[in-house]
């Protein structure tokens, strides 16, 4: 525990710099796409009446939804840069390895620094949603660990894959064909039952379908109709956090040693 | 009777290092002692990263023996790193951040107190002659301030082994020197050195033993003075000719010295007295373009033992 919090505290020093910059963007983005998509787009939906989301206006239906897509995006971001400049450019992650640091403390470090980052973006999200007077009732608070969780979906896979790679080359291939599509139809936007049916296993697929699914479900108290399947998205993310942080710790462990 | 693995702060027996089918350190043996400064000496690609990096504890050893301070790399690589100072190759230093903040975190990464790492960090911002950059950011400073600050950063710990990949590779003459006085310092202090270089003026200057290290084996062992008088003359002539002159020399320096040895751009006659080599040539009638009469170096030294330069 002690090594993973020096390699946190590495990470705090770093974002003191940019702790500006970075809160503004974390207003910024539900700001725009909650007037945009939620206001906009969502006086307009409403038109035809509310029956098609469960009584729930747009805005309602889609501010849980965004929140989950939001942080994996953020959580994304975070796993791929980062990584690989410890490991390749600024080279500071071979900098800890010399001293009695760990492979794995460096790597269980950087995650758990991924899970604040999410969880601070989260919590600025969650207050704009309360602002939008979005929230359907007080359990919108609990969006907030159910975005941790789906973030971390994100960025422990990602950072295992980012340390096995000397170059940014194929975080494009990430974002725009991973991101980019998970984003769109994962049901952050509309209910995946509006999908044709042989597209919907796809989005079941989708780590960010079971984060949106779930975190809908608290937010908006509609968990008890349907606690199997609320359970089942909590194992799903359980485990492939659990298991791509270990993965997270034999790449870059793997890096490490090579030099 | 005293136990060579516990005499010696570095002990290596048959030590190997491979990569899939690339032997990248050869069965090599050596001993380091306490407060001694021990150096490898060799170009690119002759295995010393590959030691020092076994040494350091962040790479496995493939074969063979490896102690520090009597313990084994393989089971006490966070105990071995506690203890030890490292100055890698490639700078590692976060460049966003201020030359302090580097210091001071790093020394959070041994566990030492913020309070502590701050006072180390005050001695050694004086010790790197860095004190008025210190808040600065790493990014804009030269290269010689990078080196000296990772330099200082290796010192958080207060190791009394400090291991140095090519520490100056890359400097200009004046910030070599300012790091030599530095780790001369260091050295007066009773820290050992152990260093990997392939400048002979760097190995001269700093290194109380050395191995000269080629294609993963070590080839030679002892001071630089030893390794002189052993492979190389007291002095050397150097007879610079005229690429047409040159490619046509067969045959007329035999017999001028001891030994003689042609490279691509000169020839180098190695001797006792070089002048009187110098003499004897232009007695022949051969007129080289120029000449220059010059002690033997470790240069000399590693072109005997391999046949070729330690730069190319």
């Amino acid at each position: 525990m002690a090594g993973i919090s020096r390699v946190l505290e590495h990470r705090l020093v770093q974002y003191r710099r940019t702790f500006r910059s970075s809160v503004f963007t974390s207003f910024l983005s539900p700001l725009l796409f909650l007037t945009a998509m939620g206001l906009g787009l969502g006086g307009y939906v409403d038109r035809s009446g509310t029956a098609a989301l469960g009584g729930l206006t747009y805005l309602e239906f889609l501010a849980p939804g965004l929140l989950a897509a939001t942080v994996m995006q953020s959580a994304a971001f975070e796993a791929t840069f980062p990584i690989i400049g410890g490991l390749n450019w600024q080279r500071t992650f071979h900098a800890m390895y010399a001293t009695p640091l760990s492979p794995r403390d460096i790597a269980l470090g950087n995650l758990v620094w991924m899970a604040i980052r999410v969880a601070m973006i989260a919590t600025v999200f969650t207050a704009i949603i309360v602002l939008f007077g979005a929230a359907h009732s007080p359990l919108v608070i609990l969006g907030i660990p159910v975005a941790v969780l789906t973030g971390m979906s994100f960025a422990a896979p990602i950072s295992a894959f980012s340390a096995t790679q000397r170059t940014p080359n194929q975080f494009n291939v990430i974002f725009r064909f991973g991101i980019t599509p998970l984003f769109l139809f994962s049901g952050t936007f509309f209910p995946i039952e509006t999908l044709p049916s042989y597209l919907q296993p796809i989005a079941w697929l989708s780590p960010l379908w079971h984060g949106v699914d779930l975190t809908r479900g608290i937010v908006l108290g509609t968990l008890a109709d349907r606690p199997v399947q609320m359970l089942i998205h909590v194992i799903v993310l359980a485990v492939i956090v659990t298991v791509s942080s270990w993965a997270t710790i034999v790449t870059i462990e793997r890096r490490l040693v090579k030099g | 009777m005293t136990d060579p693995q516990t005499a010696s702060l570095i002990h290596a027996r048959g030590l190997t290092k491979r990569f899939g089918d690339f032997t990248a350190v050869d069965a090599v043996d050596f001993d380091v002692a306490p407060a001694e400064a021990f150096g490898f000496l060799g170009p690119n690609g002759a295995g010393k990263t590959s030691t020092m990096r076994m040494i350091g504890g962040v790479s496995p050893v493939t074969e063979g023996t490896l102690t520090v301070r009597g313990l084994d790399p393989r089971t006490h690589g966070p105990e071995i790193r506690a203890r030890l100072g490292v100055v890698p190759q490639q700078d590692t230093l976060d460049t966003e951040l201020t030359v302090r903040e580097n210091l001071v975190l790093y020394g959070r990464y041994f566990g030492l107190s913020r309070a502590e790492c701050n006072k180390r960090a005050d001695e050694l911002l004086d010790f790197a002659q860095l004190t008025e950059r210190q808040n600065d950011e790493v990014e804009p400073l030269s290269g010689g301030m990078k080196r000296r600050l990772t330099i200082a950063r290796s010192l958080i710990n207060q190791p009394d082994l400090l291991l140095l990949d090519e520490p100056t590779t890359g400097l200009d003459p004046q910030a070599r020197h300012l790091l030599w006085d530095r780790l001369y310092r260091l050295k007066q202090r009773g820290v050992t050195l152990v260093l990997t270089t392939h400048y002979m003026d760097e190995a001269e200057q700093l290194c109380d033993r050395l191995v000269v290290m080629d294609k993963a084996k070590i080839v030679a062992e002892g001071s630089p003075r030893q390794l002189i008088d052993r492979y190389s003359t007291r002095e050397v002539a150097e007879l610079r000719f005229a690429p047409d002159v040159h490619e046509h020399l067969d045959g007329q320096l035999d017999g001028l010295a001891d030994r003689v040895e042609r490279l691509a751009d000169r020839v180098l006659l190695y001797a006792d007295d070089g002048e009187a080599v110098a003499v004897a040539a232009h007695e022949r009638g051969l007129k080289p373009e120029a000449v220059l009469v010059r002690r033997s170096t470790l240069e000399d030294v590693f072109l005997r033992l391999t046949g070729r330069s330690l730069i190319e």
